[in-house]
């Protein structure tokens, strides 16, 4: 106990200095953080004024096409396993390494999940899809070929619903819509290590195999912004589905823009492709830059070619690909050692087939969770908080649950709780790049808190001052710790230091601290 | 103009378009060979894409003549009218396509798989560097090249 004191003791000070300095909170902590933005887009039209006078503005046209890896223990054609981090070539079969006489079988949890994605984003779905192969030549493709769906995919014609705040207000949200045009099962390629020092190329097919889901967007969108929210809510989309893991970090899930701009009334321009983007903020700011990019080539009388720029994040700026050389000719043909895959629904159900070989949409559309959208709207109604916070709760991971937490066990209001779930603790939590999981603070402890501050015990100020003071004691221990170290923490504080409260409030804040034993 | 007229189709990946009603339908033709479309001669473009295509190299005009052949052959196929009939991509096309429990069964082969390659490097399978080049011998150019 001594210790104990004595090392709070030795963090008072510091403690006590960040106290004193104000908790910023961070603007705009919306789907995406905001930074400098290189393009003026307009959320609602898309055109953007030239900046001279005179000069007939430039409408730009952004596509995204993003393959998301499926979450499932083993590859899409083979049952050699998926995992992220492994020895190299050791998660290889030899159907993956492309040995003569393998044959692909494929994996029902790849279509089901692919289904489900098909489902969640309005499409409709192929009763009876296709296997194809594209044929292209490198190292990391053993085979030669790609196995995908290029004629008959498995899935078709859906739209995908984003919101964004316009005007940096967060007050100010619009929902947009952007076409799906196709959902198609395909196998990613193995993994390529450039030794340019001796001038070959390494070579790992753990990744050779593994099903994934490319999603053809339609080019609805007209700048970085929108394109990063689209894909921030398909990452959230794909997670609750359980369809993908979608970290983009680790190559979940890959994006890759098509942009092109034109003036109004003329037809689109030649576009560009923009590879090698690693996060949402990254594909915002590569998306803008390319637009940029275009324009002014285009203003300087220059002209657009049709080819492939990866996105360099340290310079922030996009760059010709060297590898890629002219067109590619994929030569598609029908892939001839995969029947066509046949989907049944209710009505068509076989009635002498094996359960195991039947994938049925609606008792798959019928399990479906509840999607964000749901989710949030749900919020809304059940607890009277603004669109715009649920938007907020649920960009973090486990927030919506903490927030319900802190709803139960306090008697304030959902509608103020939320200020100080969103304001107070994760602005914190965000300052310290910290998760849900990590708070130094359980909701049982924000909740008694806001119980004290609704019956009138102790003032708001206090409270924020206790909050913040809780927060700062050792955010990385265990959670049971966390919370007798806090409370040790204020008890310590209180008897210490003058508050800026009332000698009443002191007192009670001490009983507060000393319920927690 | 139908330079390599099943080059054209395979590239752009779509069914070849029906010739119109130029011939005669559902003619069969015994013991004849028809001539089909007027013979052109490959072009050289032609043949250097399939080269870079397909990583092979022409070594002599023999090899021109057997592809410019073979493509006579394969032409024989526009006699049949194929009008209103959905092209078939396999005869497997009526059967059960197999679905496969999520288990893992295969992989851990490492040793087995490295010992096919000539060259690794701590369980690397090694290739050269950026793309596949087509392999061209010393001092020699290709058939193309040198008919150039």
């Amino acid at each position: 106990m001594a210790a104990v004191l004595a090392m709070v003791a030795r963090g008072c000070g510091g403690v006590w200095r960040r106290l004193r300095q104000r908790c910023a909170v961070r603007p705009g902590s919306g789907p995406f953080p905001r930074g400098e933005r290189a393009v003026a887009c307009n959320a609602r039209g898309g055109m953007m004024s030239a900046g001279k006078s005179g000069l007939t503005p430039w409408i730009p046209v952004v596509g995204l096409e993003i393959h998301a890896q499926i979450s499932s223990n083993s590859k899409l054609f083979s049952g050699s396993q998926v995992q992220f981090a492994a020895p190299p070539n050791s998660l290889v079969s030899f159907f993956d390494a492309s040995l003569p006489g393998t044959l692909p079988v494929l994996n029902r949890r790849c279509v089901e999940a692919a289904v489900m994605t098909g489902l969640a984003l309005n499409c409709h779905i192929n009763k009876k899809s296709l296997f194809d192969r594209k044929h292209y030549f490198y190292a990391d493709l053993p085979a030669g070929y790609q196995i995908t769906q290029q004629r008959v995919p498995i899935a078709v014609n859906g739209s995908l619903s984003y919101s964004l705040c316009i005007d940096n207000k967060m007050s100010q949200m619009v929902t947009k819509t952007v076409r799906i045009k196709q959902i198609q099962l395909e196998q990613d390629s193995g993994k390529s290590l450039h030794d340019d020092a001796r001038s070959q190329t390494l070579v790992d097919l753990n990744r050779a195999g593994v099903g994934l889901m490319e999603l053809v967007m339609e080019p609805d969108m007209c700048c970085g912004e929108e394109a990063a929210a689209a894909v921030r809510e398909l990452q959230l989309i794909l997670q609750t589905l359980g369809s993908s893991q979608a970290v983009m970090a680790e190559g979940q899930l890959r994006v890759d823009a098509n942009v092109s701009v034109h003036h109004p009334g003329e037809p689109y321009g030649v576009r560009t492709e923009v590879k090698n983007i690693n996060s949402i903020r990254f594909l915002a700011k590569a998306v803008d830059y390319e637009i940029q990019r275009q324009i002014e080539e285009l203003g300087n009388g220059g002209t657009i070619s049709n080819e492939t720029r990866a996105f360099d994040s340290k310079l922030g700026c996009t760059v010709p690909m060297r590898d890629k050389e002219g067109k590619q000719d994929y030569r598609f043909m029908p892939e001839p050692n995969l029947p066509p895959l046949i989907l049944y629904d209710a009505k068509s159900l076989p009635a002498n087939m094996n359960h195991q070989q039947v994938i049925n949409i609606d008792w798959i559309r019928e399990r479906l969770p509840d999607l964000p959208s749901v989710k949030r709207e749900k919020l809304v109604e059940q607890y009277g908080i603004l669109p715009e916070h649920s938007f907020t709760l649920l960009n973090e991971d486990g927030l919506p649950e903490f927030f319900e937490n802190v709803v139960k066990q306090t008697q304030m209001k959902p509608k103020k709780v939320i200020g100080w779930i969103l304001n107070d603790l994760l602005s914190y939590l965000k300052q310290h790049s910290l998760t849900v999981k990590e708070s130094p603070v359980s909701s049982f402890l924000l909740a008694d808190l806001l119980n004290l501050l609704e019956k009138k015990e102790i003032s708001s100020t206090a409270a924020k001052q206790v909050l913040a003071t809780s927060l700062s004691a050792f955010p990385h221990t265990c959670k049971q710790a966390r919370d007798l170290i806090a409370l040790l923490l204020c008890y310590v504080e209180m008897l210490v230091t003058k508050w800026d409260g009332t000698e009443d409030a002191a007192v009670t804040e001490k009983n507060w601290c000393l319920q927690g034993f | 103009m139908r330079v390599l007229s099943l080059g054209r189709w395979l590239r752009a990946g779509r069914v070849p378009p029906r010739e119109p009603a130029s011939r005669p339908s559902g003619h069969r033709h015994s013991g004849h060979r028809p001539q089909g479309p007027p013979q052109q001669k490959v072009s050289v473009e032609v043949l250097e894409h399939l080269e870079h295509l397909a990583l092979v190299d022409f070594r002599d005009s023999e090899g021109v003549e057997r592809l410019q052949k073979a493509i006579q052959f394969a032409d024989q196929l526009h006699e049949v009218n194929t009008d209103g009939v959905e092209p078939m991509d396999s005869v497997l096309e009526d059967r059960c396509l197999y679905l496969r429990e999520d288990d893992v069964t295969e992989g851990n082969c490492t040793k087995e798989l490295l010992e096919n390659a000539r060259e690794t490097v701590e369980e690397y399978f090694v290739a050269p560097p950026g793309n596949i080049p087509l392999v061209k011998l010393e001092g020699q150019k290709t058939f193309l090249q040198g008919s150039k």
